[in-house]
Order: structure tokens, then C-alpha cells, then sequence
């Protein structure tokens, strides 16, 4: 079985390759070669998963060491993988809904003529996330955690002949970076601190660290989770990456690169566990990250974007909760999942919108479109009732679970945190109701096409459209609405089957770890608090966008709403703050550099140059002036002979 | 007769020698000169080998005419090689050597 675990990393990263390097004859069956290799990693996590299953709770972790990868003396690391339940939810997440985006995009894709590639990345990333979760050491999850970079990287750069896209890729690389340099000193600071930076030694002697060690630790494992699930401040490149192909953003951006974050704080526990410091800005910056997002999709018309800003509000909710400590983790992994399902779904429904809407992302262009795309409508509504907790779908018992683990934090901040996280769910509510009643309710507000050339050829949906010609929205072919039938399923009852007998909770526990946390609400009050906000946030929404028609062109809206248009300002601050200051101190270097350093060098050798061109005049080729100065030379000699004897 | 007469006889024969160098223009002038004040030297010499009593003056006397007497050869013979280039013994007219 243990050998299985390769097999699963093994299995994407060679249809990478094939898909990669096979070139163009494998442009008429790239595509299903990838998904089927795709869906192999999931049977063969689903044989890994019932397998597990088999076994009791303490023995389901297996392990497997492949080969030394490095081995210098005290410094071993190898390429070995750990299988264990908290690493297995993620495979059966990964290659899942990994499989499903990769039918999705066989569709999606269609008319794309580098879609052989798309697949080709796609299955690195696959690859990547894989290897990022069944590592049992930093160093290997490292290797992982850079493939899902560069593989989101490559693919949020997919369409590079728009220059949105490929500045909107780098700028996804370059914040991932920052937060990568955090992982990175994590792991030299564990390495120094234990030795070692394979999981189960560094967590299992975590106790022998000073404070102050393991808080720094946590802090800059922060940092990295920070980076990569766009928590703020690191947050930035989240709605850029809507630039990439929507299946990507699905895969990527919403189900699964983004929530490696979690993964790391989670499986880092231990740490976080034992530097409260480092759990309480954990805990801080999950509660503004949660509320930021949601209040940035609020204000969106891109119906991709408003979608980013949720993931960024609902990652918050997971970040939060793994800040919690023992009695957050499961919760926090719990409502990963169930998001990896709806939040998919919703990105899957916002893709088919586009496919029939001439690639328009402007919900204020849409309308009425129930009627035109059914099966979206049923599954993309479907999935805005999980993510806004309806009851009874599986967002709202991962995300009340969430909400009670908060107040039960205890103290001031319980209640502080507690009310951010019910707030947010009101905000989500809001915003989630207002994407379906812009999208799917209210009038026709299609428009022609303004210019038609923006669009064409390598967006699949845009062939066959004549310049200014209205869209006709029409339903998906198959390829593409399965996928978004099987994620509406998984929206609807993942929680509930989470939930039933407290499995999701068993099944993690041994890994995690869990305590129950005394709230001083009652669950009962958390749950009926939890749906009112929610009912008073799909009123509001209908009270605006709902009972009158929404205007085509966005109003100028208040000063909150231009600025979360604007993300909040978020991009001008870091401009002010590292753009702009980051290039006074490169250009005041600069200045020193010219005027001191250089200044100085050149002056020495300018003052050496005019000395010597004024000796040079000594030089003038007259005999008796150099006999001159033989004879003043001899003068001075003298007299100095007679001095020093006149003084001695 | 007081010795030290002869020394400033040396002492006045060396600095019409220098003069003459650094004065007169003429390479023959200049070069006889140069004898003049190698003259004045010797005649220091001697005269401070007879004020000590010992003969350390009079021997570099001797090897101060040695080099003398090779100087005036190669002295002579590029003075004369110049004049015959130059059509000039103006020690002014010799000035290339210069930046």
C-alpha cells in the first residue's frame, strides 16, 4: 500500500511531462489523457482512503521513504511521504475535485488551441499539491508548495497575449514570494532549534523549544500561509488571478492552492499550540482577512472577482479557526472541504455564465438567465445556498461549527472574534445574494459585445461572434455541467455527512487533535443567531439588487464602495507603502552610490590626474632646468646636513 | 700658507662652474664647465687630504679624473654627434625629450 502513495504523485506529474514535452501529436487526445490520469490519482486515493478505512484510528498513518534526497552528514532530507487522515482529506479533495475540473475544462477548452498544455499544467499543479500534502517533511512540502507557484503562476498567465494576464501572473509569483521567504526561515529555524524538519520529530519535540523560538516559527509560517491563501497583507494577487482561465480559478484559486495555508497552520499545530502569540495573530489576521474579502465582494460587478473576494472572506473563516488551536482545526479543515465543493461549483457555474454570455464577466450585463441555463441556475444556486450557510447544506454546518469554536475561544476576544465571524457570514450572505439575483434574476441587460477583438479566439466562447452582436446564452455541454452537478451534490450533503455521528470530527481527531471549547452561548443560540444574521443579509440584498431593477451602469456608490471597488485600496497601499518607498530608497542608493562611494573614488583620481598633469610641466626638455633643480636638490641637502648637524 | 685659501679658491671655482652651466647656452661652454666644477672638487680634495694629513682626498682625486677623462670621450662624441644632426650646440635647441 505504501508504495500506492508514489504512485498517486507519480501518475499527474507524468501526464505533466508527456502532455508537456509529447508535443503537437498529442493535440487530439491531450486532453482526456490528462483527465484520465487525473482520475487514476483519485482511484488511487480512493483505494489509499478504503484501505485507511480499515484500520483503526491510531494505525491509519502510513509512511514511505523513496530515496535520500540530500544527505550531508547531520542534514537528511529525504524524499519520503507521510499518508495519515489529515494528508488523505486533502488527497481525496485534490484529485476529486481535481478530476472533475479537468472534464470540466475538456469542455471549457474546446476551442482553445493550446489546450493540450492547459492540461499539461494543469496536471503539474496536480502533481505539485499532491506532493505538497503526502510530504513528511518541511523540506519536501517546500518543493510542493513552490510547484503549486509556479503551476498558478503558469496558468493565471495562460492567455499571456493579454497583458492584464501575464502582469496579473507575475504579480500572483511575486507576493507568493514574499510569503515563501517566511516558510523558508521557518524551516532554517527549525532545522536550527531541532535538527531535523521532518514532521513527526520537529511536532513530537516541539515542547522542547523556548517559547520565543516556536513563536517565531509560527509567525513566519504565518507569513508563508499568509502568502499563499491570500490572507491579509499578503492578499493582493487573489483577485488579479481571476485573469486565468475559470477552471483554473475553480481548481486553484478557490478549492485548493489557496487552502494550502491552512494545511500548514493545521499540521503545524503543535507549534501554534504552544506560542499563544503566534495563534493570536493567526486568530487576528484570519477575522480582518475574512471581513476584508467579504466586504471587496460586496462591491465587485466582475462576477469572478466578487467570487475571489468570497474565497479570500471564507479562507479568513478557516484561518480563523485553525487559529483557534485543538478546538478549531477540525473545523477549519471541515469547512476546507465543504468550500472546496461549493466554492468550485460557484466558479464552475460563473464559467458556464461566461461560456454563454460571450465571455461578459459584468453582472450588471447579466439577468435573467434562469430561464436560458438551467442546470447552472440549479447548481450554481445550490452552492450560493452552502456558502451562505442555508441550513441544512454543508456550508452551514462548517461555518456554524466555525462561528461556535470562535465564542468558545472565551474571554473579550471570543465575543470580539465571535461577532466578526457572524458579521461576515451576514456580508456573505449579502454579497452571495446579490451575484445570484444580478445573475440569474431581474431583466435581460445584455449588451453588444463593445469591441469585438478583445475576446477572440483563444477564449473558447467567443468563436462564431460577430463584432457587436448580442450574446445568446445557452446552456454548457455535458463536459461541463457533470462536473457542476457532482460539486452541487457534494455542496448538499458533504456538511450533513460531515456532521452525522460526528464523523469528520472522529476521523480527523487523532491527527489534529480536539478539545471541546466552553462557548458561552449555547450551540442552539450560536446556530439561530447565525441563520438570522444570514436571513437579515439576503434581505437586505433583495431589498437592493432584488425588488428594483439594478442599473447597467454601476452608480458612483459611497466612499466605502469606491474604495472596495477598488479592493480597499489595497494595491494603493502597497504601492505608497513598498512601491513608492521601496524606489526613493533605490534611487537615494543610488544617489549615495554616485555621489559618495563613487564620488569619492573618483575624486581621489581626479585630484591624482590634474596633480600630475601640473608636474608633467616640470618636464620641458631644457637641460639647464633640470640641472636647476639638480642643483636646488643638492642646496637643500646640504643645508639640511648642516641643520641637523647644527641641532645634534 | 693657510690651507683653507685653497678652499675657497674650490669654492670659487665651483660656483663659476655652476654658473656656467646653468647660465651659458653653448654645449662646449657648459661641458667645460662641468670640468670646471669636477676640477674645484679635486682641488677640495687635496686640500682637505693635506688639512687631515692622510691620503684618502688625493686617491679620489685620481679616481676622480679616471671618470672625468671618460666623460669628456662620451661627452665630446654626443656633443658632436648633436651638431652634426642639429647644426646647433644651443643646449635649448635639444629639448624633444619632454611630455
Amino acid at each position: 500500500m505504501e508504495n500506492l502513495i508514489g504512485a498517486l504523485v507519480a501518475a499527474p506529474l507524468l501526464g505533466a511531462a508527456v502532455l508537456l514535452l509529447g508535443g503537437k501529436a498529442l493535440d487530439r487526445i491531450g486532453h482526456w489523457l490528462g483527465t484520465l490520469l487525473a482520475g487514476t490519482s483519485f482511484v488511487i486515493g480512493l483505494i489509499l482512503f478504503a484501505d485507511m478505512l480499515g484500520r483503526s484510528g491510531e494505525h491509519r498513518a502510513i509512511s514511505t521513504t523513496l530515496y535520500s534526497w540530500v544527505p550531508v552528514n547531520s542534514f537528511q532530507a529525504d524524499v519520503s511521504f507521510q499518508l495519515d487522515q489529515l494528508s488523505m482529506t486533502f488527497v481525496l479533495l485534490i484529485t476529486g475535485v481535481g478530476t472533475l475540473i479537468h472534464l470540466y475544462s475538456v469542455g471549457y477548452m474546446e476551442h482553445d488551441e493550446r489546450r493540450r498544455r492547459f492540461f499539461g499544467y494543469l496536471n503539474l499543479f496536480l502533481a505539485a499539491m499532491l506532493l505538497l500534502v503526502v510530504a513528511d517533511n518541511y523540506l519536501l512540502l517546500y518543493v510542493g508548495w513552490e510547484g503549486v507557484g509556479l503551476a498558478s503562476y503558469l496558468l493565471i498567465g495562460f492567455w499571456q497575449h493579454k497583458p492584464s494576464a501575464a502582469t496579473a501572473a507575475k504579480k500572483a509569483f511575486i507576493v507568493n514570494r514574499v510569503g515563501d521567504v517566511g516558510l523558508s526561515i521557518a524551516i532554517m529555524l527549525m532545522f536550527t532549534t531541532f535538527g531535523t524538519f521532518a514532521f513527526t520529530p520537529v511536532l513530537a519535540s516541539a515542547d522542547k523549544a523556548s517559547e520565543g523560538t516556536l513563536t517565531g516559527i509560527g509567525l513566519m509560517l504565518l507569513l508563508a500561509a499568509c502568502g499563499k491563501s491570500a490572507q491579509v497583507p499578503l492578499q493582493s494577487w487573489l483577485g488579479d488571478a481571476m485573469e486565468g482561465p475559470t477552471p483554473v480559478s475553480a481548481l486553484i484559486h478557490a478549492a485548493t492552492m489557496v487552502t494550502a495555508g491552512v494545511y500548514l497552520i493545521t499540521r503545524s499545530g503543535p507549534i501554534f499550540n504552544l506560542a499563544p502569540d503566534a495563534q493570536t495573530a493567526v486568530v487576528v489576521v484570519g477575522t480582518v482577512t475574512l471581513l476584508f474579502g467579504a466586504i471587496v465582494g460586496c462591491a465587485k460587478d466582475d462576477i469572478k472577482k466578487a467570487l475571489a473576494g468570497s474565497t479570500m472572506s471564507q479562507i479568513g473563516y478557516m484561518v480563523l479557526a485553525a487559529g483557534l488551536g485543538p478546538i478549531g482545526y477540525v473545523f477549519a479543515i471541515m469547512h476546507l472541504v465543504t468550500h472546496g465543493f461549493f466554492k468550485a461549483g460557484l466558479f464552475l457555474g460563473a464559467g458556464s455564465v461566461m461560456h454563454g454570455m460571450n465571455d461578459e464577466v459584468d453582472m450588471r450585463k447579466y439577468g435573467a438567465l434562469r430561464k436560458y441555463m438551467p442546470i447552472t441556475f440549479v447548481t450554481f444556486g445550490l452552492g450560493y445556498l452552502a456558502i451562505i450557510g442555508f441550513p441544512g447544506l454543508s456550508g452551514y454546518f462548517s461555518k456554524d461549527k466555525i462561528i461556535e469554536a470562535a465564542f468558545a475561544k472565551g474571554g473579550t476576544e471570543g465575543w470580539i472574534i465571535g461577532s466578526c465571524a457572524l458579521l461576515g457570514a451576514a456580508i456573505t450572505a449579502f454579497y452571495m445574494t446579490r451575484v445570484m439575483l444580478m445573475t440569474f434574476f431581474g431583466e435581460k441587460r445584455w449588451q453588444p459585445a463593445p469591441d469585438a477583438d478583445a475576446a477572440p479566439s483563444a477564449e473558447p466562447a467567443a468563436e462564431g461572434h460577430a463584432a457587436g452582436e448580442m450574446p445568446h446564452p445557452h446552456e454548457s455541454p455535458w463536459s461541463m455541467t457533470v462536473p457542476m452537478i457532482v460539486l452541487a451534490f457534494g455542496s448538499v450533503f458533504a456538511g450533513f455527512l460531515f456532521n452525522l455521528n460526528d464523523s469528520f470530527l472522529k476521523w480527523l481527531e487523532p491527527v489534529t487533535g480536539h478539545k471541546e471549547g466552553d462557548s458561552p452561548l449555547s450551540a442552539t443560540t450560536v446556530t439561530a443567531t447565525t441563520v438570522t444574521v444570514m436571513v437579515i443579509g439576503v434581505a437586505v440584498a433583495w431589498l437592493v439588487y432584488g425588488r428594483k431593477p439594478v442599473p447597467v451602469v454601476a452608480p458612483k456608490g459611497s466612499l466605502l464602495t469606491r474604495a472596495a471597488r477598488r479592493d480597499l485600496l489595497q494595491d494603493d497601499f502597497n504601492h505608497v507603502a513598498f512601491v513608492q518607498t521601496g524606489s526613493y530608497l533605490t534611487r537615494g542608493l543610488v544617489y549615495l552610490d554616485l555621489k559618495g562611494v563613487d564620488g569619492l573614488v573618483n575624486g581621489t583620481a581626479a585630484t591624482v590626474g590634474g596633480l600630475s598633469s601640473r608636474m608633467r610641466r616640470l618636464q620641458n626638455g631644457y637641460v639647464r632646468s633640470y640641472a636647476v633643480s639638480m642643483f636646488g636638490g643638492a642646496a637643500v641637502l646640504v643645508a639640511a646636513t648642516l641643520l641637523m648637524r647644527a641641532v645634534a | 700658507m693657510n690651507p683653507v685659501n685653497y678652499l675657497y679658491l674650490s669654492a670659487l671655482l665651483f660656483t663659476i662652474g655652476a654658473a656656467g652651466v646653468l647660465l651659458r647656452r653653448n654645449a662646449i661652454i657648459v661641458f667645460m664647465c662641468v670640468e670646471l666644477m669636477l676640477n674645484a672638487c679635486n682641488l677640495a680634495f687635496v686640500t682637505f687630504s693635506r688639512i687631515h694629513g692622510n691620503l684618502d682626498g688625493q686617491i679620489i682625486a685620481f679616481f676622480t679624473m679616471v671618470v672625468a677623462a671618460a666623460e669628456v670621450v662620451v661627452g665630446l662624441a654626443i656633443i658632436v654627434t648633436i651638431f652634426r644632426s642639429r647644426h646647433s650646440a644651443s643646449v635649448d635647441d635639444a629639448n624633444l625629450m619632454k611630455l
